[in-house]
């Protein structure tokens, strides 16, 4: 009976330091948690890929009957055949061909057509800042058929120029829409004290905007050079000469062939190839990279 | 001040109109007028046959096999992948150290090309020279799979019953990075002493999340959702490159992209293809203008 009031009175200190203790106890419990799950989802990321590279160095047999274990020997030789025989090389040197002067004239003809619509007054300004706009609503698919038989009939079906056309066709409309924002947040005393100054607007835009506009255009580069990296199925339907292959197209290629002749150590030497120099490169422009990858989705 | 302006307008914008007119805005018109009519490709004759291949469309049977497949990718992926990078986002948040070593290795499978990615995957799964097979092996969890009804390890890309799994998982592993890094970046945008004074209410870090973080990323999760949605409807290369020529019985992998890409490019019917790229393009749309509109709020403002 005396224990009611007992009870009534001991609660205050008696749940105080429980409460700090576990509090303490838990807190460090949530961290271990936290490294926990972090660690675990690194190691779902890599481990894939470094799977990938240990096998690029093993014989056929080795990745046939022991997947886990380490190479006995180095095989640089699966390198040399992906390279050569295996036509990486020469995939990796039709996507540069096809790609970098994709991204440059992207970026000058959006960059061109964004300053005009950023900064200048006209009838059908919107029109046509709204008509770039809406394409960013449609899928590629959908424009596929007719796109390979007016290529066709253009008679730059299978060339890379005709790829090229139609990467910065399709690049346009976001980077278009990015690039009239950008400038559009340009101080407009600069350009005026530039014209005043004598400074013709072809000058202007070359000699000023476009200096001054750097940070954009990067992201921009970055973003679009990524869509071309990852672009499979404009080239799977507009090229056709197997030596004309882009790297995503080379790739899938391979892959196909590879039920009829197994030569996995080629093709795991072709991945890594194909995945480790981008590794690299990103590891090195991180930030940029990641800005310029996540910029696109502002567009939503 | 600016004199002869269109002197610039027009050779400024020149370049980019032409080229968005020919390459893009003339397919994507010619698409809706080809999908009436029973193009073949080879004759320059293209029969107007009307509505006669949305009519074709509704009683194949492999369009509502590839469709219902864009269906379950579309409940699975989104969902899964954002609440991974939310979660992950919202611990690296935490200030926890190698948050950087975190942040860069998370993003890595969004800078290698999709293709390589299935490539790499496909040999994940390989049930001879693959490493998942023989993990699971090593983990003794055949009895869990005996459970779920298969004779023993499944073969992943070579079974009906795996194949959809295999891949969306492949999407959710390449596309989480993506989310994660747009949802950190929302996440470092509120203000500090929204959490301070929380935490002076005596909120943990579960209530953080669900009152403060949660509330104010509405508008990316709302881009995100949209962002997932779109992937879920695509699927083309990873499936392409995953399930060789995904010719295997039933068709358990196909997707409308897939499947439109035969019926064009494999038997020539270009008139239905486009038909069901018509259709593909108004549902990608009516389900993006859905999800803005189911997950509008009230903005919260900060």
């Amino acid at each position: 009976m005396t224990s009611k009031p007992m009870t009534a009175v001991t609660p205050v200190p008696a749940e105080k330091a429980p409460t700090r203790f576990w509090s303490a106890f838990s807190g460090k419990l949530v961290n271990t948690l936290i490294y926990l799950f972090l660690s675990l989802w690194a190691l779902i990321v890599i481990f894939p890929m470094v799977w990938v590279v240990v096998t690029s160095f093993k014989t056929d047999q080795e990745i046939f009957f022991s997947p886990w274990l380490p190479p006995a020997q180095l095989m640089f030789d699966n390198f040399v055949r992906a390279w050569t025989k295996a036509n990486i090389g020469l995939y990796l040197f039709n996507s540069l061909v096809v790609i970098l002067p994709s991204i440059f004239f992207t970026l000058l003809f959006s960059a061109m057509a964004g300053y005009v619509l950023a900064r200048f007054t006209f009838p059908g300004n919107r029109v046509i800042f709204y008509a770039f706009l809406g394409g960013m609503l449609f899928p590629v698919m959908l424009a596929l058929v007719p796109l390979y038989f007016l290529l066709l009939s253009m008679k730059i079906i299978d060339s890379h120029f005709g790829l090229i056309l139609v990467y910065i066709a399709y690049s346009l409309p976001f980077t278009v829409f990015f690039m009239t924002g950008f400038f559009k947040t340009l101080p407009g005393e600069l350009l005026e004290a530039a014209i005043i100054d004598g400074a013709n607007h072809y000058q202007l835009f070359f000699n000023i905007v476009l200096p001054l506009s750097k940070n954009g255009l990067v992201s921009m580069g970055i973003f679009n050079f990524l869509g071309m990296w990852n672009q499979y199925i404009l080239p799977l339907v507009l090229l056709t000469t197997a030596t004309k292959y882009v790297l995503s197209q080379g790739l899938a290629f391979l892959q196909h062939q590879q039920r009829y002749q197994s030569d996995w150590s080629g093709l795991f030497a072709a991945i890594v190839i194909v995945m480790v120099p981008t590794l690299i490169v990103y590891i090195i422009f991180q930030n940029q990279i990641q800005r310029g990858l996540t910029v696109g989705a502002l567009k939503g | 001040m600016y004199k002869h302006k269109y002197r610039v307008i027009i050779p400024f914008l020149a370049p980019a109109i032409i080229l968005y007119l020919v390459f893009v805005i003339y397919p994507y018109a010619r698409s809706m007028y080809n999908s009436l009519t029973s193009w073949k490709g080879v004759s320059t004759n293209q029969p107007f046959v009307g509505l006669y291949n949305y009519q074709r469309m509704l009683n194949d049977e492999l369009f509502w096999n590839a469709l219902s497949h864009n269906i379950q990718y579309l409940i699975f992926i989104p969902l899964t992948t954002i609440a991974l990078s939310l979660f992950l986002a919202f611990m690296i948040n935490q200030q926890v150290r190698f948050s950087k070593f975190f942040r860069v290795t998370y993003f890595f499978p969004q800078v290698i090309s999709i293709i390589s990615i299935g490539v790499l995957w496909s040999y994940v799964y390989h049930p001879t020279i693959g490493i998942l097979t023989s993990l699971l092996q090593f983990l003794r969890l055949e009895w869990f799979f005996q459970l779920l009804g298969f004779e023993g390890i499944p073969v992943w890309i070579g079974d009906p019953r795996t194949v959809r799994p295999a891949i969306g998982a492949v999407v959710v592993w390449q596309s989480v990075g993506f989310y994660m890094v747009l949802f950190l970046a929302a996440m470092e945008a509120i203000p500090q002493s929204f959490y301070e004074a929380a935490i002076i209410d005596g909120a943990n870090r579960w209530h953080q999340f669900w009152n403060i973080t949660l509330p104010l990323l509405w508008d990316t999760m709302q881009t995100a959702l949209v962002f997932a949605g779109l992937g879920a409807f695509d699927m083309f290369a990873m499936t392409r490159v995953m399930v060789v020529s995904g010719s295997t019985t039933g068709r358990p992998a196909d997707v409308l992209a897939t499947y439109l890409y035969e019926q064009a490019f494999d038997v020539s019917r270009f008139g239905y293809a486009t038909a069901i790229a018509v259709s593909l393009f108004l549902m990608v749309l009516l389900l993006s203008v859905f999800t803005m509109r189911i997950t509008r709020r009230e903005a919260v403002e900060y």
